[in-house]
């Protein structure tokens, strides 16, 4: 790899995430984190921020074309360099990697990442709508777009290749073994729910904070089979900012910055339908055997998140993330595509995502769940909540991922949460992990603490 | 859920909105945000251009594929160019019948198609095809879809030239449960 500079978090702010922030305009939102991550750092000057890159989704949200430019301009930032971020549902992950370059190449020395969205702005339907024409608009948003039914689709097939054919396999009739993959797939799915629901009851910021039951998690109103509400991300209001800088800079500011260790991206497909069958890229601890009889990645496993692991690790010096990783937070819009990304970024081979559940292994160490769970907090992913708990404010949310991030790699969540209560201990280093569009669009970002 | 409350508030003046255009919304964090009805409607030319062929063939009950030209990828989606060589494809005819690849029953959904739930979406394989074609399922509920089951393609009388003028119905099994079919 050519020479690049090392890039640190040095600070990061973010709004509480709601339904609706009608006291606040998209600007307001984002000054309100950019403040609060400046005065984390007082020895930072405005004047020293050198560009900015501005991410959110939708125009259709925003009503308000150049709304990056009205952020800059809001923040006093004009005449510095600035950008818009968008990469559907990885914008904000993808707009920390686009800070990380500014940086990286020697171009800046202190860049500010911020990102918003304002989905308050239409009813819950409509936001369906929008959301759904970052789909093919010839041939699969009229055939009744909405993504959780996409993501559905994906995960009935995620379903059937791994627990229809391997713990259901000898179930004879096809129809009753799909029903009881389907069945057992929903518990493990509400576990996930669980988990990301009560991790949150500890996280200020987050939007659905609920010391959720499996009974709850299990009984609520489906929305695309087998998705239910409490497996669903909902919409939000909110902003995240992050401060990035050089490691010539980094040091005069705070004595506690994180390194951004390893960026990777992915890509693959806008329509489902094309998604092609070959073989899994893999990493050096899996062999081409174990996966003979997979055609991959189909509409069941997300090709672009495997890509961009494969980078991220590659570039972090990662041969062993279980091991070499404390906690991950990834884009669990459903409860079903967080299974599939453990898969993907290397949690476990693809087919064991829901032991991996089953067995405990993504919960906290220090947290109840009313669950039984032989191997709790082998590796915690989403210890914030996540998007199911957190919200979703599209633009904002991977850049949420990385000061929760940011703050668990300082060791200041006590600090910032008001309770130190989801504060992996010892925390060295840890992956975020953004995704849009049915897995069209993956980022991966390794971050290390000092 | 006090989260929930809050915005069901904030509803309610979502609500009156629609009918005065206008309100004030007193904000329990002790703001009062006027907010206004800000309506957009738009109706855009669009051509189907190189996918073209495909919706008038639609139209006519026909469904078309395409086939890379050099690699011969088949495609049930149709593009004009391979995504495996960049080659150009030339179009043929795909069988009316196939099997669903994966399916799920919506009950919610975009503004547009909501007054249509519950319905089933599907993704349709078919014999010696490598893509998919994602299209509704009719004719059955979400009881009796499962994957692997035959499938043949419907069309729509009136053609409105949308890819939802071809839907997808199970093929043999309609005597299977009386619960199936609408």
């Amino acid at each position: 790899m050519p020479a690049q500079r090392r890039v640190y978090a040095i600070s990061g702010g973010v709004t509480k995430f709601a339904k609706a922030h009608p006291e606040m305009d998209f600007r307001l939102m984002v000054k309100r984190a950019y403040d609060y991550a400046m005065k984390d750092v007082p020895k930072l000057k405005q004047s020293e921020i050198e560009s900015s890159r501005i991410s959110y989704f939708s125009d259709h949200f925003a009503r308000q074309l150049k709304a990056a430019s009205m952020v800059q301009d809001y923040l006093g930032l004009n005449p510095k360099d600035s950008r818009r971020i968008e990469w559907g549902g990885a914008t904000g992950g993808q707009a920390i990697q686009a800070g990380w370059e500014a940086i990286a190449s020697g171009r800046n020395d202190v860049c500010l990442v911020a990102g918003f969205e304002t989905m308050s702005h239409v009813e819950t339907w409509k936001g369906n709508e929008f959301i759904a024409l970052a789909s093919d608009t010839n041939f699969d948003y009229p055939v009744g777009g909405f993504y959780t039914g996409y993501y559905a689709l994906m995960v009935q097939r995620h379903i059937y290749e791994y627990l229809r054919k391997s713990k259901f396999a000898s179930m004879k009739d096809e129809r009753k073994a799909q029903k009881a993959a389907t069945e057992e797939a929903k518990r493990i799915m509400a576990m996930v729910s669980v988990k990301n629901h009560i991790n949150a009851i500890y996280n200020p910021y987050a939007q659905y904070p609920e010391k959720l039951t499996m009974k709850r998690a299990l009984g609520g109103e489906m929305i695309a089979w087998p998705l239910n509400r409490p497996s669903v991300c909902a919409m939000s209001d909110g902003a995240a900012v992050m401060v990035l800088a050089s490691e010539d800079v980094a040091f005069r500011y705070t004595d506690r910055p994180v390194l951004i260790k390893g960026v990777g991206c992915g890509t693959d497909t806008m329509r489902l339908a094309d998604r092609p069958h070959g073989h899994v890229p893999l990493f050096p601890w899996e062999t081409a055997e174990y996966y003979s009889k997979l055609e991959y990645p189909g509409v069941h496993s997300f090709r672009a998140g495997r890509t961009a692991a494969l980078e991220a690790y590659k570039n972090a010096g990662i041969t062993d993330p279980i091991n070499e990783l404390d906690f991950v937070e990834l884009h669990d819009a459903y409860a079903s595509s967080e299974i599939q990304t453990y898969e993907d970024i290397g949690l476990c081979r693809y087919g064991e995502g829901y032991d991996f559940v089953d067995q405990g292994h993504p919960f906290l160490e220090g947290v109840d769940y009313g669950l039984d769970l032989p191997h709790k907090g082998t590796i915690p992913v989403n210890p914030s909540g996540g998007l199911i708990a957190c919200g979703h404010p599209v633009g904002a949310t991977g850049i949420m991922q990385g000061v929760f991030a940011f703050w668990q790699l300082q060791g200041s969540i006590g600090k910032h949460f008001g309770s130190d209560r989801l504060q992996i201990k010892n925390a060295k280093r840890g992956l975020i992990h953004s995704h849009a569009g049915t897995g069209s669009s993956v980022t991966v970002t390794i971050m290390e603490g000092l | 859920m006090a989260e929930l409350k809050k915005f069901n508030k904030f509803r309610e003046v979502m609500r009156e909105i629609q009918k005065s255009g206008a309100a004030v919304y007193r904000n329990p964090v002790g703001t009062n945000d006027l907010v206004i009805l800000s309506p957009y409607n738009i109706k855009y030319v669009h051509s189907y251009a190189e996918d073209s062929p495909f919706f008038l063939a639609l139209a006519k009950g026909k469904l078309l594929g395409s086939e890379c030209t050099k690699c011969h990828h088949k495609y049930a989606t149709p593009r004009s160019h391979c995504m495996e060589c960049g080659s150009e494809t030339k179009w043929f005819d795909l069988p009316l019948e196939g099997r669903v690849h994966s399916w799920t029953t919506c009950y919610f959904g975009s503004e547009e198609f909501l007054k249509e739930t519950p319905f089933n979406l599907a993704l349709v394989e078919f014999d010696g095809v490598d893509t998919l074609l994602l299209s509704r399922l009719d004719g059955v509920k979400q009881e009796g879809v499962y994957i692997g089951m035959k499938v043949k393609a419907e069309f729509r009388k009136k053609p409105r030239y949308l890819i939802s003028d071809v839907h997808f119905v199970p093929l043999v099994e309609k005597k299977v449960s009386g619960k199936q079919g609408k």
